[in-house]
C-alpha cells in the first residue's frame, strides 16, 4: 500500500501515530488505531514496544541518521535481533547475516564488521531493510526510503522491497511523495493533503479514474510519458494550506478549480466504488442531482464531469485524456 | 591529480534548453559552477559569445556576471534572511549598476509581477514566504539586471509537486519574454526531458551523452544512458519496465571520447 502526500500532507505523521511515536508536546487526540482488530491507543510504552519491531517495522529515510555511526554494522543489527528474538549471540550474528544476503549484499560477514559509513547511501538503506526484516514483522512501514537515492539505487531498492513482499506474507505501507514510485510498486494507494485523507482506491483507481480534484491535479502537474517536450504542464494553483490554521472544510478548497458553496463544510469520504473513496462533495447525491436540475451550466457542473472521466478511464498515463477533466467543467 | 570533471565538451546555443543530467556526484553542479566562474579551473575553456571567460580578472568578468546569472536548489539558504524583497532584488541592480535612483523600485515591482508575485511583498523578508515563492524571488533577482543566460541549478527539486509545474511554465515564459538561454541542472529526467531542448547525460565526472530530448529518450546509445532513462519510475501502474542494469567494471567504453554518432547525438562510446 502507498501513501502518497506533499510536504507536510500528514504522511509520516500518520506512520508515526500507528507505530506510537507521537512525542511530546504532540498527541493523538482522536481517531482510531487498530492492528488486526486490536484498539492500540492508550497503550503503554512497553506494550508498543513489543509491537514495534516485532510485528510492525519501519524504514526512514535518511539511513545515515537511523544508524549509529560509531557502532558496527554488526554490532546493530545483533542488538536488535536480540531484543526483539531473544537469540543468543551466535544465532543473532548468523541471523543478521543470512538478512544482509536477502536484501543483496555481498560478503555479510565481513560487511559486519565495518561501520555506517563504508556503506553507499542504497547500501545503507538496504542495511536498514535489513534490521527491519530481521525481527520477522508482519508490517513494513517505509517512510520515503528511496528519496535521498539516486534513480537507479532507487530502482533496486524498490524491485528490493517489491520481492520481499512476493516472498513473504509482509504488509508494505509505502510513504512518498512521488506518484512513479506509487505506480510502479503499489496495489492500494492513500493520497494525503493538508493532514486529511482526500484520497483512496487501488492504484488503477487512482491513475485512471482519480476521483477527487487534488489527485486528478497532482496527476495533471507531472509531465506525460511520450508527450511532446515542450507541452504545458498544467499546474495546481495556490499553495498548501497552513496547517497551524487549517481550513475549516475542504483543506484543498482554495486551490480547487470545483470548489462551491458545500466546500465550506468538511465533506465525508463518498464511496465511489469498491474500497475506492473520496473526500470531496462533488459525489454527494445531493450535489449531483441539483447540479442535474440547474441545467449544468454552472462552472462547477462536475459531477458528471468526473462521472465522465471515471467511464472513460482517462488518467495520465493516457496521453492528455485527462486533461480534459478541467475543461469540460468550463464548457 | 584528482579530476572532478574531464571529458566535458559541449556547446550551448542562444535560447534554447540545454539540461544536464546525472547522478549526484556525476559533476553537474560542477559544471555550472565552472560556467559561472564560481570556481577557477585548472584546465578547459568556457566560451562565452566567443569570449574564453578562464583568463579574465575579476573587473573584466564583471559584464559577464551580468550577463550570467543562475538560480539554485535551496531557495531557503540562498536568500538572505536579514533583507526584504526590495533589498534582495535590488542588490544585483546596484551592483550592475542597473535602474539607478527612482526607477529602481518600480523596476522590482515589474519584477515581481512578472514571476508572479505582489508589489505589495516589496517590504516582506524571506521568511514569510513558502518554498516556492521563495523560488520566484530567487527568479526574480536573478532576472534583474537583464541576463542573457541562466544556470538554473536544480531549480525546482527542492519544491512539492505540485508547485513544480509552476515555476517550470514560469520559466519558460519568462524565457519565451526575455529570450533566455538556460542550463538546467536536474536528477528529475522526467522534468528535465519536458523543459529542455537538448540535454547531456554526465557520468563520473564525464560527459556521455548529448542530444536533442526526444532523441536521447527514444534512441539513447549509451549503456549508461539506457540504465538511467531505464529506473524512472513511471507514473503509470500499467508501463511494462523493463529494467537496464549497469555495471561499470563489464563496461570496456571508460574513457572513450564524445563523438557524433547521428545528426546532433554525441555519445562516449568506442
Amino acid at each position: 500500500m502507498g501513501i502518497v502526500g506533499e510536504s507536510g500532507s500528514g504522511k509520516s505523521v500518520t506512520a508515526k501515530a500507528a507505530l506510537g511515536l507521537i512525542g511530546p508536546p504532540g498527541r493523538v487526540i482522536g481517531g482510531d488505531i487498530r492492528y488486526r482488530g486490536e484498539r492500540l491507543l492508550g497503550w503503554s510504552d512497553s506494550r508498543w514496544r513489543k509491537l514495534r519491531g516485532n510485528r510492525i517495522a519501519m524504514v526512514f529515510q535518511d539511513p545515515m541518521t537511523a544508524l549509529n555511526p560509531v557502532k558496527k554494522i554488526g554490532a546493530q543489527m545483533i542488538e536488535v535481533i536480540r531484543r526483539h528474538r531473544g537469540l543468543g549471540k551466535e544465532a543473532a550474528r548468523q541471523e543478521a547475516a543470512a538478512k544482509l544476503r536477502e536484501v543483496g549484499i555481498a560478503e555479510p560477514e565481513r560487511r559486519l564488521e565495518q561501520y555506517p559509513h563504508e556503506f553507499s547511501g542504497g547500501m545503507r538503506q538496504r542495511v536498514m531493510i535489513a534490521m527491519a526484516l530481521s525481527c520477522e514483522p508482519e508490517l513494513l512501514l517505509a517512510d520515503e526510503p528511496t528519496t535521498a537515492l539516486d534513480v537507479t539505487i532507487q530502482a533496486q531498492i524498490l524491485d528490493l522491497l517489491k520481492d520481499i513482499k512476493a516472498k513473504s506474507n509482509m504488509g508494505v505501507v509505502l510513504i512518498t511523495h512521488d506518484l512513479g514510485v506509487v505506480a510502479q510498486v503499489c496495489t492500494r494507494v492513500i493520497v494525503m493533503y493538508g493532514g486529511m485523507v482526500m484520497e483512496e482506491g487501488t492504484v488503477e483507481d487512482i491513475f485512471y479514474r482519480p476521483g477527487h480534484p487534488y489527485t486528478q491535479g497532482l496527476l495533471k502537474s507531472v509531465p506525460k510519458r511520450g508527450g511532446g517536450t515542450r507541452e504545458r504542464l498544467v499546474p495546481i494553483e495556490g499553495t498548501p494550506p497552513d496547517l497551524l490554521d487549517p481550513p475549516l472544510g475542504c483543506p484543498f478548497i482554495e486551490r480547487c478549480p470545483h470548489a462551491f458553496g458545500k466546500c465550506a463544510e468538511r465533506p465525508p469520504l463518498f464511496e465511489l466504488g469498491d474500497g475506492h473513496r473520496a473526500l470531496c462533495w462533488l459525489h454527494d447525491a445531493e450535489h449531483a442531482a441539483a447540479e442535474g436540475e440547474s441545467s449544468g451550466n454552472k462552472p462547477n457542473a462536475d459531477g458528471a464531469a468526473i462521472d465522465d472521466e471515471r467511464a472513460g478511464g482517462a488518467g495520465i498515463a493516457e496521453n492528455g485524456a485527462g486533461e480534459n477533466a478541467g475543461r469540460d467543467s468550463d464548457g | 591529480m584528482l579530476k572532478a570533471v574531464d571529458g566535458v565538451s559541449f556547446g550551448i546555443r542562444k535560447g534554447e534548453t540545454f539540461g544536464l543530467v546525472g547522478e549526484s556526484g556525476s559533476g553537474k553542479s560542477t559544471v555550472g559552477r565552472c560556467l559561472l566562474r564560481l570556481y577557477d579551473y585548472t584546465e578547459g575553456e568556457v566560451l562565452y559569445d566567443g569570449q574564453p571567460l578562464s583568463a579574465l580578472d575579476d573587473k573584466a568578468l564583471r559584464p559577464f556576471r551580468r550577463r550570467i546569472q543562475s538560480i539554485f536548489q535551496d531557495p531557503y539558504s540562498s536568500l538572505n534572511p536579514g533583507m526584504n524583497v526590495l533589498e534582495l532584488i535590488g542588490e544585483p541592480m546596484d551592483i550592475h549598476g542597473v535602474h539607478a535612483g527612482s526607477a529602481r523600485k518600480e523596476a522590482v515591482a515589474d519584477l515581481l509581477v512578472k514571476v508572479g508575485l505582489k508589489t505589495a511583498h516589496l517590504t516582506r523578508y524571506p521568511h514569510e514566504f513558502s518554498g516556492g515563492q521563495r523560488q520566484r524571488l530567487s527568479i526574480a533577482r536573478a532576472l534583474s539586471v537583464r541576463p542573457e543566460f541562466v544556470v538554473c541549478d536544480e531549480p525546482i527539486s527542492a519544491l512539492d509537486v505540485s508547485v513544480q509545474a509552476q515555476v517550470v511554465n514560469m520559466l519558460e515564459d519568462l524565457q519565451a519574454e526575455f529570450g533566455l538561454t538556460y542550463l538546467f541542472i536536474a536528477h528529475d529526467l522526467s522534468m528535465v526531458r519536458h523543459i529542455s531542448d537538448r540535454i547531456g547525460v554526465m557520468y563520473a565526472g564525464r560527459l556521455v551523452e548529448v542530444a536533442d530530448s526526444d532523441e536521447l529518450y527514444e534512441n539513447p546509445l549509451h549503456p549508461y544512458t539506457q540504465a538511467l532513462l531505464s529506473a524512472i519510475p513511471v507514473p503509470d501502474p500499467r508501463a511494462a519496465s523493463k529494467r537496464i542494469a549497469w555495471d561499470r567494471a563489464a563496461w570496456t567504453g571508460e574513457g572513450a571520447p564524445l563523438r557524433e554518432v547521428g545528426p546532433g547525438h554525441f555519445a562516449a562510446i568506442p
